[in-house]
């Protein structure tokens, strides 16, 4: 098979936009991860209420994306602190696969809730003005809004990775995920800080929703087949740094980019076999710390 | 062993009190599934968010062997449950090297990576799946289309099941798994190769789960993807907490309840996945041990 | 213990279901729907569908006549087990008659075997496989509204003669997908068109961006969609993203509903080419339908052709059992006699059954309208042929069903 670069410089584009939505969730489970010990299966299901929100917003209030991208991430990770007040919080000592299935079991309720009243085939929501078109960039033509999607997360997941990494209050977090009692003696309220986390984490996954809204359909069931892509990214990474998430989900849409332009039918599992490879050569994955 | 007397009986005297026979052996397939299921996750302290796979791919197997081979059922069953027993070997020998959180997350994604090869193999007729499988004969005597003989051969492939698993758990081997589920670093201290452990307990889950798979096969007569489908791992995991994890009949009980809760709720319609999240989330919440957990602890005994 | 009461449970619900058993020829119909209630194919047949069954009994006028019809409904969630246990326990227990709707090719298969061990009815209007009126075909069962091959073969020829004469596919990567895309193929090369490449994407694709740059790249002037459900809309939704109609190459949907551009939106839907046999503003008489149906539908919406099917079946199979005087409960015979009338009702026209089970009747192509064109809500579709009914579907000597061959 001849390789038409041109193609082929393409489809790496294209990847890397796919790449964006995977690191921009795995990096929401990385830090909830982090900090609560425990794999949010609801993720895709948060995902799915944030692409829900921006289209309320606009069809109920009139508030537009751009507003959408501010104030779904919010309202949906005030959801989410309220699902760790109220239930994720009573879990703190268990076994973690407990919390795997609450919120395996919230991830239902949310999307089945969201199927009855909006049944599936789904809601339009169009591109914003301001991001429509496209640009002939010689050898593909470029989206204006993919290309914004990709920068955007791009920003979103450094600034995300300096919050953590580089700031007072990320070392309090980082501090607490080691060692809570010992921070809770400095006097640091250990659970405010639990429950801000979750919300930040799920706040991302809101806003990948967001972000995805006018590219996919606005669809209940939007969310689940992704989260287990979104798995399979994680243990890939390994789950160890901020950095490494991010870093392996824009890696894992360039591969699976490459993919659908060799192999097509394997794009999908594509991601699943190179977690397989992974795992036999590297256990804890590429960047994890062992269990 | 009253109890199993007891379940025995009542199982067996089934097809007498004009309770419709087909909802009891699917909730048995199921029972038998859960009960695997659980002696990897309630024993051996794995969860495995992947089991539909063995159900699946024990289901095709045995419905290409009877459809396209002409096989009879009991090499049907055979073929099916090697299968799965295969498939067990090979993720298990991946999957058993995490533990926790990701060998649930790696289970998933191996059941979702057996998903899409089923959906593209031809022998599976992808979306249609197969159609129509002959129950035949078994051992060239019972007619299994009769649905009495049908039952009580699908009993009887329960009843072994469960046997076995009741007999693993109690045996050295079953000892073994469950000090390793309390304390792997001390059962490695103690000189134990844990991940041999994990890992046959791994492939006898996964086998057994497969001869239920190859069992569903005679009462559903079709095999489809929506066993191999990830939903249906979520089912069985429910099913097994909610009878109990780690107990001996809270997986039968569970499957009993799931497959009723099904059936009764279908005049529900969209809100059965909503009820079967809330149960989820309120057996986590409220009652860990299920309902033949609470029971055993009401009663401090063995259940 | 729970199984106890489980049995308990069972036990009540079987008493009760025994004391409604009916004797042979009577005037007693019970009538089930059977079909995807919440999932993904709710909206096109659904609830809608249990509507359309209640007005059809409504209209048959048979309640008058001292007939008694009842209506249940179940949700088989797509799963070809859940929906082989729902109709079963329908035949055995509660009597059911005549099983319709059934989307979901697996299940609607399962059921067509079951009816057929059952000597019951299936009039099926949900599914699309053309299996159930070729190798899979069966005396029990008669299939409406659409299958496989009339989409195919309708949108491939019709398009094709006007003018789209070369074709790339995007195809779903399994055997739906490719029989769809073989059966389009034939249809474009027999009406002089020619098919310039394709790309296989697999099941449940959320990007679609690099299949469409390859169909971009291929300068066809049509660009089929093989697929169903969400991978057609979102391929749709992508490809105006891409500008690919506004760049002059055409969309055919090959297995689309009206429920689906009314979840696109005319905006992203514009321009694309889709075969349909019912649309509700077609003549009076669909309007006429098609309104009162959308004022008992919760959601307000107009009746996809699926739903329309469902309606029109039962009406056959009222006027059938009106004319044979009593309800024999007996499956092949009533079929055997529904094959006999000719089919006619205001949604789709004079048409017939053919021995295969398989209903005939006009089919048409639709271009959706641009936003500009459209006059209110679900004013969707604008003409562009009409496919005659002997054209529009499998012609019997190339159908492989068994039934044939006496």
């Amino acid at each position: 098979m001849s390789i038409n670069l041109q193609a082929l410089s393409a489809q790496l584009l294209v990847g890397l936009i796919n790449g964006s939505f995977y690191a921009l969730l795995s990096l929401g489970l990385a830090v909830i991860f982090g900090m609560l010990n425990i794999i949010n299966f609801a993720h895709g299901a948060l995902y799915m209420m944030g692409a829900f929100c921006a289209y309320f917003l606009l069809n109920g209030l009139g508030l537009n994306y751009w507003f959408a991208l501010i104030i779904a991430p919010v309202a949906v990770g005030i959801f989410g602190m309220i699902l760790e007040r109220t239930m994720l919080k009573w879990l703190t000592g268990l076994d973690h696969l407990y919390g795997l299935l609450l919120t395996f079991g919230l991830a239902l309720i949310i999307q089945g809730v969201f199927q009855n009243y909006f049944g599936s085939s789904g809601l339009p929501y169009a591109i914003p003005d301001q991001l429509r078109g496209g640009m002939n960039l010689g050898f593909m033509f470029l989206p204006i809004y993919r290309g914004w999607v990709v920068i955007f997360s791009l920003v979103v997941c450094l600034l995300t990775w300096y919050l953590i990494e580089r700031t007072r209050l990320g070392a309090y977090l980082r501090a607490a995920t080691e060692n809570p009692t010992l921070v809770r003696a400095f006097g640091i309220n250990v659970p405010r800080m639990i429950t801000l986390t979750y919300g930040l984490g799920v706040g991302l996954a809101a806003l990948a929703g967001v972000l995805s809204a006018p590219i996919n359909q606005v669809r209940p069931l939007m969310g689940t087949d992704l989260i287990i892509v979104v798995f399979a990214v994680v243990v890939i990474g390994g789950m160890g740094s901020i950095m490494g998430s991010i870093i392996t989900g824009f890696t894992l849409g360039i591969v699976e980019g490459l993919t659908k332009y060799f192999y097509p039918e394997a794009s999908n599992t594509v991601v699943f076999v190179l977690m397989v490879l992974v795992l036999l050569v590297k256990p804890a994955g590429l960047t994890g710390r062992a269990t | 062993m009253i109890a199993f007397v007891l379940m025995t009986v009542l199982l067996a005297i089934v097809p007498f009190t004009g309770i419709y026979p087909f909802f009891v052996m699917q909730g048995l397939c199921f029972a038998l599934l859960a009960c695997a299921f659980n002696l990897l996750v309630g024993y051996g302290g794995l969860l495995s968010f992947g089991h539909a796979m063995f159900l699946g791919t024990a289901g095709y197997f045995t419905a290409h062997a009877l459809k396209v081979w002409g096989l009879s059922p009991e090499l049907g069953i055979i073929f099916g449950t090697a299968g799965a027993a295969a498939l067990a070997v090979i993720t298990g020998l991946v999957a058993i090297r995490r533990l926790g959180i990701y060998f649930a997350m790696i289970t998933l994604a191996l059941s979702q990576l057996v998903y899409f090869i089923y959906l593209q193999t031809p022998f599976t007729h992808g979306e249609d799946g197969i159609q129509g499988i002959p129950q035949g004969k078994l051992f060239g005597i019972f007619d299994l289309s009769q649905p009495t003989t049908l039952y009580y051969v699908i009993l009887a492939g329960f009843l072994l099941g469960f046997l076995l698993i009741y007999r693993t758990i109690n045996s050295p081997f079953g000892e073994v798994l469950k000090a390793i589920r309390e304390n792997e670093p001390r059962a490695i201290s103690l000189g134990y190769k844990t991940d041999q452990y994990k890992f046959l307990a791994y492939v006898l889950s996964g086998t057994l789960a497969g001869l239920a798979g190859s069992l569903k096969v005679f009462v559903a007569q079709n095999a489809s993807l929506t066993d191999v489908h990830w939903s249906m791992s979520g089912e069985i995991v429910l099913m097994t907490l909610v009878g109990g994890l780690g107990t001996v009949f809270g997986p039968v009980v569970g499957a009993f309840v799931i497959i009723a809760m099904q059936q009764y709720l279908a005049g529900f319609g969209q809100w059965v996945t909503v009820i079967q999240g809330a149960v989820f989330v309120i057996c986590v919440l409220t009652f860990r041990r299920g309902i033949i957990g609470e029971l055993a602890h009401f009663f401090r005994r063995s259940l | 213990m729970s199984r106890k009461i489980a049995a308990l449970l069972l036990g009540s619900a079987m008493a009760f279901a025994v004391a409604g058993t009916a004797f042979a020829g009577d005037k007693v119909v019970k009538i089930g729907v059977l079909n995807d209630q919440s999932g993904l194919y709710a909206d096109l047949a659904g609830p809608g569908s249990v509507i359309a069954a209640q007005m059809a009994i409504e209209d048959s006028g048979l309640t008058k006549k001292g007939w008694k019809i009842d209506v249940i409904s179940g949700d088989h969630q797509n799963k070809p087990d859940v929906g082989v246990n729902i109709a079963r326990q329908w035949i055995d227990v509660d009597k059911v008659d005549v099983i319709a709707d059934v989307p979901t090719s697996s299940v609607a298969l399962a059921v067509n075997n079951l009816v057929k061990e059952k000597n019951s009815i299936l009039l099926d209007s949900g599914a699309g496989t053309s299996d159930l009126t070729n190798s899979q075909c069966s005396p029990n069962t008669i299939h409406w509204t659409y299958d496989t091959y009339m989409l195919a073969h309708g949108t491939g020829s019709a398009l094709t003669k006007s003018g789209g004469n070369t074709w790339f596919f995007l195809t779903a990567d399994y055997a739906f997908g490719a029989a769809l895309e073989r059966d389009t193929t034939n249809a474009v090369v027999a009406a002089g068109g020619k098919v310039v490449g394709g790309v296989k994407h697999p099941l449940n694709t959320s990007d679609f961006s690099s299949f469409l740059l390859q169909a971009q790249a291929s300068k066809a002037k049509v660009i089929g969609l093989a697929n169903a459900g969400g991978d057609t809309v979102n391929a749709i939704k992508q490809a105006s993203e891409f500008g690919i109609v506004s760049g002059g190459q055409k969309l055919a949907g090959l297995l689309m509903f009206i429920s689906d551009i009314h979840s696109l939106g005319l905006q992203t839907a514009k321009g694309l080419n889709l075969t349909a046999t019912f649309y509700w503003d077609h003549n009076d008489g669909t309007r006429a339908f098609s309104k009162r149906f959308q004022e008992r539908m919760k959601t307000k919406a107009m009746p996809t052709m699926v739903q329309a099917g469902v309606y029109s079946s039962l009406i056959h199979y009222f006027k059938t059992l009106d004319k044979l005087g009593e309800n024999p409960h007996d499956g092949a015979k009533v079929i055997a006699a529904m094959k006999e009338i000719p089919t006619d009702d205001p949604l789709f026209g004079k048409g017939k059954i053919e021995p295969n089970g398989r209903t005939i009747h006009d089919a048409y192509l639709f271009e959706v309208k641009s936003p500009s064109e459209s006059k209110g809500p679900w004013d969707y579709y604008k003409l562009v042929t009409t496919i005659p009914a002997d054209e529009a579907f499998t012609p019997l000597d190339k159908s492989t069903c068994p039934l044939l061959k006496k």
